[in-house]
């Protein structure tokens, strides 16, 4: 069930250049079925900014009631966000989308790829991947100063790091250490820039995968129609917030729309 | 307190409703509250076939406001009635439909459609869409076209006509008139201002579509003045809308000579915001010394 509710602030502070993360607490985590659904976040107070900002889940404990989204400050609305101190308290919409299925994958060679802010939500889904499956994580970022949450990726997936200037790990971009990789993939998930999900996508074309999609949102629930993407469907489009963020490689076709 | 409003002989239980897209055709809205509780329902616009609408990005925020482009995008009028509208029809509340089209024809044959559907209690007349090539606005700004489209869609549909208007005029009331006189039943202001934001890393603007409908608190101030003007030339019930985000806002758009209101982009601020300012309402009414929403009306037109 989707619900709007305050969610506190338990903490919220820099892990790389212009990157934050913050964790949240409050009952509407109890909703959360799945790694790779997002929350829509109210920016500001009264009716300055009239959209939400949507932000991947990239860590969840049921348990604990806490939630844990990782942001970089790009624009007026991530901005707000960076200066919310902790016990203060931020309008929350969601869980929203419907995630990675990951129920159907067990003794699997599964790879995680994710660039720059499309990394947080891999995070959950290696931890829940890694219970059944052997995980390599590729994490591409621009620059070493950029780099956020490798150690934690690594105690549960084989991972390698990539920046675009070579200054931290490999040089260059995911593409290129998994054009490198000698193992055998069964399975993929990929989150990032559109750019890079469709070089992912025509690369592994032989490969079963997920690609988890953003686009600038709305309403975050399916009615307004401003996150749609062109699909092999019976419609011919999926509505990103509500059909997604994650779809079937399958599904969508991101190469042909950036080439 | 009886919130109750005639609209061009609709009864309705208030006078809050959602603006056409964007509320979608409602099912999503209905996991967030009972539907029924609403004045009444605007659904999306539908075309003659189908339409996949702009690319994206489609929004982008604005100061107190938002710019969409979504262009109209919709699964034609058939599905609508066939798939969309069954759904919509366990609610006690009345449905406007939002007809759109290229063309006059077209105009008239999505009209004609809805208007015979048993679910569709009135339709809306959207002349007014800042985001699609062809039509819409083309329709809304020359009052000569205006007044053809309206008299055509009137000719073949037996329901109550709101003729939703565009604010991109020199002069609203000409396009209010013109319709008026071609037997429009209601009037529907004010659609999207057209607008442009442009982002400074890339140089580029920030939907796709470049140009988009601004909306959102951002506009209120020119939908109450052009919902004033119009009010003072015409007797026709106007569902007034533009920025509505509270209780007061209703208030205003009801002095300014609104008789019923729609509620848009802050659906997105906040999913509930059409039922609290329904339940908020009769509060704020006394807070301003109103027993009953017919003597806030009688305020309105003096």
């Amino acid at each position: 069930m989707i619900l709007q509710q305050d969610l506190s602030i338990v903490s919220n502070k820099v892990i790389a250049k212009d990157t934050y993360e913050m964790v949240l607490e409050g009952d509407l985590v109890q909703q959360i079925k799945r790694p790779g659904q997002f929350i829509h976040i109210k920016i500001g107070e009264g009716f300055s900014h009239m959209l939400r900002r949507p932000f991947s889940i990239a860590d969840y404990s049921l348990e604990t009631n806490q939630l844990v989204i990782i942001y970089k400050v790009i624009g007026e609305g991530s901005k707000w966000l960076s200066k919310q101190s902790d016990q203060s308290f931020i309008n929350v919409l969601g869980p929203l989308g419907n995630g990675f299925e990951i129920d159907h994958l067990a003794n699997q060679n599964v790879l995680v790829v994710g660039g720059g802010v499309g990394v947080p939500p891999l995070y959950a889904l290696t931890k829940q991947l890694s219970q059944r499956n052997d995980v390599k994580a590729v994490l591409g970022y621009q620059s070493s100063d950029s780099v956020f949450y490798e150690e934690k990726f690594n105690k549960y997936a084989n991972t390698t790091v990539a920046t675009n200037d070579g200054s931290y790990g490999e040089e260059g971009f995911v593409t290129d250490v998994i054009n490198q990789m000698q193992n055998q993939v069964d399975y993929y998930f990929a989150c990032g820039p559109l750019i890079m999900l469709g070089a992912i996508q025509l690369q592994l074309r032989d490969t079963q995968g997920l690609l988890s999609v953003e686009e600038r949102m709305g309403c975050g629930v399916g009615a307004c129609f401003a996150c749609v993407c062109e699909a092999d469907n019976e419609k011919g489009y999926v509505k990103i917030c509500q059909d997604g963020p994650v779809f079937h490689s399958n599904e969508v076709t991101l190469y042909e729309s950036i080439s | 307190m009886n919130l109750s409003v005639d609209l061009g002989g609709l009864q309705l239980k208030n006078p809050i409703m959602p603006a056409s897209g964007c509320f979608g055709f409602g099912k999503e809205f209905s996991q967030f509250y009972d539907l029924s509780e609403l004045g009444a329902v605007v659904i999306k616009a539908a075309t003659g076939e189908q339409r996949f609408g702009n690319p994206t990005p489609r929004v982008a925020e604005t100061p107190s406001g938002m710019l969409n482009a979504i262009g109209l995008q919709n699964p034609g009028v058939d599905k609508i009635m066939e798939q969309e509208l069954p759904f919509l029809d366990s609610y006690d509340t009345p449905i406007f439909a939002n007809v759109a089209g290229s063309t006059l024809e077209e105009y008239v044959q999505v009209a004609e459609k809805l208007s015979q559907h048993p679910t569709i209690k009135a339709l809306e007349l959207n002349i007014s869409c800042p985001n699609v090539k062809e039509g819409g606005i083309q329709f809304g700004t020359d009052p000569n076209l205006a007044y053809e489209l309206t008299r055509a869609v009137k000719q073949v549909s037996k329901k109550p006509l709101f003729v939703k208007l565009s604010p991109n005029v020199t002069d609203i009331t000409e396009l209010a008139r013109a319709v008026e006189e071609a037997g429009a039943d209601g009037l529907s202001m004010i659609n999207t201002l057209t607008g442009m934001a442009i982002d400074k890393q890339t140089r580029k603007p920030l939907i796709a579509n470049e140009t988009g409908g601004l909306s959102g608190p951002a506009i209120k101030p020119i939908a109450i003045r052009m919902i004033h003007q119009v009010r003072e030339q015409t007797d026709l019930p106007i569902i007034g809308m533009g920025g509505i985000c509270t209780a007061d806002d209703v208030i205003e758009f009801l002095l300014a000579g609104s008789n019923a209101v729609a509620v848009g982009t802050a659906n997105f601020h906040n999913p509930l915001v059409c039922k609290e300012i329904i339940d908020e309402l009769p509060e704020a009414l006394k807070r301003y010394k109103f027993t009953s929403l017919d003597e806030l009306r009688e305020v309105a037109v003096s």
